[in-house]
């Protein structure tokens, strides 16, 4: 494990590696030119499925698979959209992969729009990211100087144009019809699936939307190949024909309380201790963990004893988690309140919702209302009934919402009133000793600013 | 209102119009002029609004509607010259980050969302900035302030008062 080369991140920290000379001394695009020359789209799309690789953005949705549901023979135009809107509170890889290493992500862009035909790819870029921009940018112009983007690429027959759009600091552009509606101009209102964005996506035509480390992961099995990929992580459970295993190298972020934050590469599956002591130099000032986040603030927590669960795919999932998410590993000491943890959750949802659907915009609200009130010293234990009520009513899984922001937005209100309930308890009751146990109805505190 | 001082200079809308080819519709190009417009301004106000909707053919309240979705973009009166984000999400929040947007807006004499009044800040609030590997973190501008401490926030706003009206 510890004997690992990154591959993803082999360029940073290498001078000027954001360069397409550099690029090209390290192998890059000469697996495109070769593919363009001797492949069709379709072997393209055999090679991703063999691979067995899954969405890195969030979902791990198998990424050939998805590609084939766009329709046969369509006529065009189909779109790419890449996310880069990166803004799962944790998650940082994106950034890194853009900045340092452009050209990487450029070559997996080209092969992915090879592969579904796109002759236009966008990539949706969350404000928030000027360096990336002007990375991005400038790899962009070397690529389309080189022959690399624009019309007839490589003499291959294959034309694509890339675009960078730029987002305005919003979470909800990060779901992929959230971005499809804000790249067309609108609010980010996510829209109800079906029609998935493979049938009807932006501008109404077939489109596919991947995320940026998918991207870089897609260009990585085109030089390296199928086996290298399916030789890192975990596979699939021989048990389960539908669990599509786990395999690559992974890009972790880790952060907060650890004495080391950083992106970190490692094998699919590594376990969350092993990250944190390992790359991390372990829980900062000598301290111990109260809780983990195991994949962006959405997944919910981990307890110091779950802290030996490999975060790969399935893992998250086997002890209570949402999943793994971004991967992004923050560290929670022993000396936070995991009220404040919370609250600080309950805000940025209820700052994030979108407002479309009303179990997600009001809960989202009410839950930060509650836990304000619960840290003014004014909480009641029928509090935490109400959150777990919240908490177990909103989200796509119990049916009431249109995406999956407020599945996000439940799961740390689920796992933390039910993996630190005590403490939950020995707050209330210590801050409001003589109102506690009323469970008659309360006033609202004054509405919140949100979104 | 005046009709005749138009708010969208030719630079202006000749930067939006060369983004055109890149889209099948012109509605697609609204969040890219609320952007240009926003460069050069430091706001939108309405009649800017209005503007763009005449050179993408949209009605003013679909522009407008798309603005106010974002609560990026002011419309009342422009940002101060340096707009500063201090992040208070989880990462950055658990290294400090709320105390040093308190120490912030407490140097500058402001609260969340003002502006300093000689127009040199602002200060805003903001969710994870994609940087927590440097908690707590602010993006002034187009720079990431890495790693704040109280002196470091107190260097930054110093510096940025004596920057104002200097830059173009
Ligand atoms: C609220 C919400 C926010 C999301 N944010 C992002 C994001 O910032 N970046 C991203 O790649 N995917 C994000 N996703 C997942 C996307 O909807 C989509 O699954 C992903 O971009 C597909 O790319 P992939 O298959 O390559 O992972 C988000 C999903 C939800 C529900
Ligand atoms: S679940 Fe929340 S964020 Fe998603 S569409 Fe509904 S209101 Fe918007
Ligand atoms: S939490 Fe502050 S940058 Fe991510």
């Amino acid at each position: 494990m510890t004997t690992f080369q990154p591959v993803l991140l082999e360029a940073v920290g290498v001078a000027g590696s954001h360069t397409l000379a550099s690029y090209r001394s390290r192998g890059g695009y000469a697996p495109l030119e070769r593919l363009l020359k001797e492949k069709q789209p379709t072997d393209v799309i055999e090679l991703v499925k063999a691979s067995g690789l899954r969405g890195r953005g969030g979902a791990g949705f198998p990424t050939g698979l998805k590609w084939t549901f766009l329709p046969k023979d369509h006529p065009g135009p189909i779109y790419l959209c890449i996310n880069a809107d990166e803004s799962e509170p944790g998650t940082f890889n994106n950034r890194i992969l853009m900045e340092d290493d452009p050209h990487q992500v450029i070559e997996g862009i080209i092969l992915s729009a090879f592969a579904t035909r796109a002759t236009t790819a966008y990539l949706y870029l969350r404000y928030e990211y000027p360096q990336c921009w002007d990375r991005l940018q400038g790899a962009i112009d070397e690529a389309y100087a080189a022959g690399l983007l624009g019309k007839n690429i490589q003499g291959s027959g294959f034309s694509l144009d890339l675009y960078l759009h730029r987002g305005a600091a919003a979470y909800i552009c990060g779901e992929e019809t959230g971005l499809i509606e804000s790249l067309e101009g609108k609010r980010a209102w996510p829209r109800i699936k079906p029609p998935f964005p493979a049938i009807e996506g932006l501008f109404r035509k077939p489109t596919v939307v991947n995320n940026i480390e998918t991207m870089a992961c897609v260009a990585q099995i085109a030089r390296r190949g199928v086996d290298w990929f399916r030789s890192i992580g975990v596979p699939s459970d021989p048990n389960n024909p539908r669990d599509p295993g786990s395999y690559g190298p992974k890009l972790y972020c880790l952060s907060g309380h650890v004495e080391r934050p950083g992106c970190y590469e490692a094998p699919l599956g590594i376990t969350a201790r092993q990250l944190i002591d390992g790359h991390g130099g372990g829980v900062w000032k000598g301290r111990k963990a109260k809780a983990v986040i195991p994949g962006g603030i959405s997944m919910g927590l981990l307890t110091e004893a779950e802290l030996d669960t490999p975060l790969d795919f399935a893992g998250p999932g086997k002890v209570g988690c949402l999943g793994l998410g971004t991967a992004a590993v923050v560290v929670i000491d022993e000396t936070v309140s995991i009220v404040d943890f919370l609250h600080n959750s309950c805000r940025f949802f209820a700052h994030e919702s979108c407002g479309q659907c009303t179990p997600c915009r009001e809960g989202t609200a009410w839950s930060l209302r509650m836990l304000e009130r619960i840290r003014a010293g004014k909480g009641r234990l029928k509090d935490l009934e109400l959150l777990a009520e919240i908490g177990n009513t909103m989200g796509m899984m119990p049916g009431s919402t249109i995406c999956g922001l407020a599945d996000g937005a439940a799961w740390p209100i689920k796992n933390a009133i039910k993996k630190f309930r005590g403490e939950f308890e020995d707050y209330i009751k210590r801050t409001n000793p003589s109102g506690w146990m009323v469970t008659d109805p309360v006033p609202a505190l004054p509405i919140v600013g949100a979104h | 209102m005046t009709t005749t001082q138009r708010i969208l200079t030719p630079e202006m809308a000749a930067r939006i119009e060369a983004l055109a080819p890149r889209y099948p519709n012109r509605r697609a190009l609204t969040l890219p002029a609320l952007h240009i417009v926003n460069e050069e301004l430091r706001y939108v106000p309405y009649e800017a609004v209005v503007e763009v909707a005449q050179l993408l053919g949209l009605a003013p309240a679909e522009v407008q509607d798309t603005l106010s979705f974002y609560q990026f973009f002011p419309q009342d009166k422009p940002s101060g010259e340096t707009r500063a984000w201090v992040c208070r999400s989880v990462s950055c929040a658990l290294r400090g980050g709320e105390e040093i947007l308190d120490h912030i807006c407490h140097a500058a004499g402001i609260e969340p969302y003002g502006t300093t009044a000689d127009g040199a800040l602002t200060v805003e609030p903001a969710e994870c900035l994609g940087a927590c590997d440097f908690a707590p973190c602010m993006l002034a501008g187009k720079t990431l302030h890495k790693n704040l401490t109280k002196e470091s926030a107190e260097t930054f706003v110093r510096d940025a008062r004596a920057r104002a009206g200097k830059s173009s």
